[in-house]
This record gives C-alpha cells, sequence and structure tokens, in this order.
C-alpha cells in the first residue's frame, strides 16, 4: 500500500507496511495502489511540481509479492500470480515515464528487484551510505528479468561493466558504489538525511518552474527503446507563451 | 552571419555578428551562410584539411534566432518560424556528419541550445574553463528538442547521467565540469587559449593526412542511430592505393 500527500510543491509518496520490518513487497493491491497515487499526482500537477516516493525502514522495496505468488499452491498458479504481478507493475514504470512533473526516489533501505526497478524509474535517486543496497535479485532467484525492467536498466545505466554487474552478477551494491555506478545522485548517513536531502532536490527542481507537459516528453526523448518497450509515445511540445 | 578563412590546410569558420556583445544567433540567413562556409570547406577539401568553428566574445552562440520568430507578431507564426529554423538547421548537423576532414569546436564562450549542437556536431570541443556555459535551454524555455538534437546528444554524450543532467536538467556546465562529464577534449583559461589550443589540434589531425572520405565515413560508423535520425547513408571506402 501507500499514501500520497502534498508539502508544498512536492508529492510525497510513501510505501506503507503493516511493521518496522515490512519489506513493502508489490502484490496486486500495493500495485493498484501505487498506480492509483501517481495518477493523482498526475492530475493534480502544475508547473513546478515534483514527486519523492519513499518508505521508512530496513526495506524501501524487496519487489514483488513472491509469497503471494507461491500461496497459488501450485508451480503453474505461482507462475500464473508471478505473470499477473509483472503486467500488472509495468504501468508503473510506463506512468513514472509520463509523469508530468521531477521525481525522486528517497531510497531509505534495500531496493531488490521490482523496488530497485521503481527507485530507477525516477530521474534521482539518493540513498543511504550506511545501510542497504540496490540487488537486482532475479539470477539468484532463477527468474529471467520482464523486457521493461531490462530496457529500464539499459536505459538508465550507462556503463556496459555496471550493467553486467548488476544483472548478471547480482551485485549488491551499496550508496558509495552506486554513486561511483552513477546509479545514485547522492548518498547519505542516515534515513533522516535521505529524506532531507531528497526534499531539497526536489524543491529545487520543483522551483525550476518546468511546464510538466514538455517536461515529461523530454524525460521520454532520453529513453526512446524504454518507450518502444512501454508503449509509450514521445511528442514534440512548445509549451511557450511566446512561441 | 559567418567567415570562412584558410590558415594553412586549416579552414576557420568564424561566426560574426555586430556588436562585441552579439548572441551569434541562428536566424535563416546565418543558417545559410554557414551552410555555404561548410559547403566550400567540402569542396576544397584535401588530404590534410580540418575545420575549426569559433567566435569572438561573450557567446559561440544562444542558439536559434527567436526573437526572429516571435516577431512574426502571432503564436502560430512564431512557431512556423521556429519550426522553419530548425528543419533549415538540420542540414548543417547533417554537413558537419558528412564533412572530409576532422573538425574542431573552438568554444570562446557561451553554447546554448542550437549553440551548443553546433559545438557538439564537431569531432572534438575546446571550451574556455574560465568563463562560458555550454547550456541545452530547451526545458527551461518550454519547448521539446528537435529529433535531430536529441539524436546528436544520445550519440555524443556517453554517461545516461550526463544526457539526463544536460537535457532533462538544463544544467549551465563549466569548462571543468564538462571534463568530466566527456563533453569536451580539453579547457583553457582564455578565449586567445582556446584558440590557440584549437589550432594546435587542428593541426595535429591535419597532419595525419587522412583521407578524407575514409574519415568522414568513419565518423558516421560511430554515430548510426543519428543518422539514420538525418537521412545520411554509410558507406564502405577504401582509399588506399595499394588496396
Amino acid at each position: 500500500m501507500c499514501t500520497l500527500e502534498k508539502h508544498g510543491d512536492v508529492f510525497v509518496l510513501t510505501l506503507t507496511g503493516s511493521s518496522d520490518v515490512d519489506e513493502h513487497r508489490f502484490g496486486p493491491s500495493a500495485i493498484d495502489s501505487i498506480l492509483s497515487a501517481i495518477a493523482k499526482a498526475k492530475a493534480e500537477a502544475t508547473p513546478g511540481s515534483a514527486l519523492i516516493t519513499t518508505s521508512h525502514g530496513k526495506f524501501f522495496s524487496n519487489g514483488l509479492d513472491l509469497a503471494w505468488a507461491q500461496a497459488a499452491g501450485s508451480r503453474a498458479g505461482a507462475r500464473e500470480r508471478l505473470l499477473y504481478m509483472v503486467e500488472s507493475f509495468r504501468p508503473v514504470v510506463a506512468a513514472m515515464m509520463d509523469l508530468p512533473m521531477p521525481t525522486v526516489a528517497a531510497v531509505n533501505g534495500h531496493a531488490a528487484a521490482a523496488g530497485f526497478t521503481l527507485a530507477l524509474s525516477h530521474d534521482y535517486v539518493i540513498m543511504r551510505r550506511d545501510k542497504g543496497v540496490l540487488y537486482m535479485s532475479e539470477v539468484d532467484i532463477g527468474a529471467t528479468l520482464p523486457d521493461y525492467f531490462t530496457a529500464l536498466f539499459r536505459a538508465k545505466v550507462g556503463s556496459a561493466t555496471a550493467r553486467r554487474d548488476v544483472l548478471l552478477r547480482a551485485k549488491k551494491i551499496k550508496g558509495e558504489e552506486a554513486l561511483r555506478m552513477g546509479l545514485a545522485e547522492a548518498a547519505y548517513d542516515s534515513e533522516e538525511q535521505v529524506a532531507e536531502a531528497s526534499m531539497r532536490l526536489a524543491k529545487q527542481m520543483a522551483g525550476r518552474k518546468w511546464a510538466g507537459e514538455v517536461y515529461a516528453e523530454i524525460r521520454k526523448s532520453l529513453y526512446p527503446d524504454l518507450c518502444g518497450v512501454l508503449g509509450l509515445d514521445i511528442r514534440a511540445v512548445v509549451s511557450n507563451s511566446k512561441l
């Protein structure tokens, strides 16, 4: 599940769970909840909006709800549920690409698999340096990645070596290394500092008062292959009153 | 407007204006003038030719002539003129890709939007470290980028993070940062030093006595997506008298 709040011009989407050590995994209702929150932010967007996505505690998100998949009771049933979640999550990444405002992932803890994917769907990632890792666990779990996951990583992770280390080597990447690999914008020594820095960055971006539609189209034009995989169009837009 | 001179084997294309603080913006006549100059250099090319493009004063170029667009008197008229300039400038980038000699942009001052695009159309960029920025202003102005601008930046700016910072964040990039981002070859402390270093590099490249046709085809083969967008063919060429 998640909540959506507004702090001035900045929307804050918080992944929520039932306890302090909740892995904030994405099952069908959590995915619905996230999709609604993003849609709400989009509907209420104005020039000068920004979005932060965050959570609290040990985990940002540990990925899709594999326990729900396994609760199907059979291997075929589990695979069907897994595929269902993978396809439900696709529009989340698409919605993030289309969101007409700058976005910041304030990664408070571990972000693995779909959790890492959600973080990377943001324009900027800020994480902790003292705790928590970014981790694509798929090869360890024994499952290939959905096409749009791979497309996202190919779009956002510039170095071929880094992509190999993230996806094929399933490296558990701490803050300092994430900085070096260009995965994170900044890394801090506590959850509070991550939150503060994310809000500072979001407000800075919001203060540029960019026209949201133009911003979203320029964002998508940075990642045309990903947009192709997600079925997103990229349009020319002029939002200047004199032009 | 611009002039084309020859210094030994090196062509020097200078963007000119009417005053010391001329922004050297590209209106229809400037674009024509630049296209003619590049065509002339191409017609007179020999093995051992090279081209430097430069300007003087505070600006290399601040981009397309938006004032000319706005002088249309209506928003529709302004957009028509903007589109006209965007389409007229496309052959300039194509001609730079096709030019059968090494090219160096000696960036004496600010290079923004189409000005930055022109600089990046060169094989090497040398800029000042003490003054001047590289800046893609489109998101600040509220207009998406022409397809060939985006294709050029995707071709030449290697890091996904750098592309995001240049195009989506509209960073104003000074010399030292441009070096770190791999946007420029070198950065110096004055316009004179930039000019000297550019001439040194151009003469060094000219001294390799490359067969121009081969050079141009190899250049294009580095940027196949850009060539696709520009409608440029890439051919196999052998220019060796023994092969």
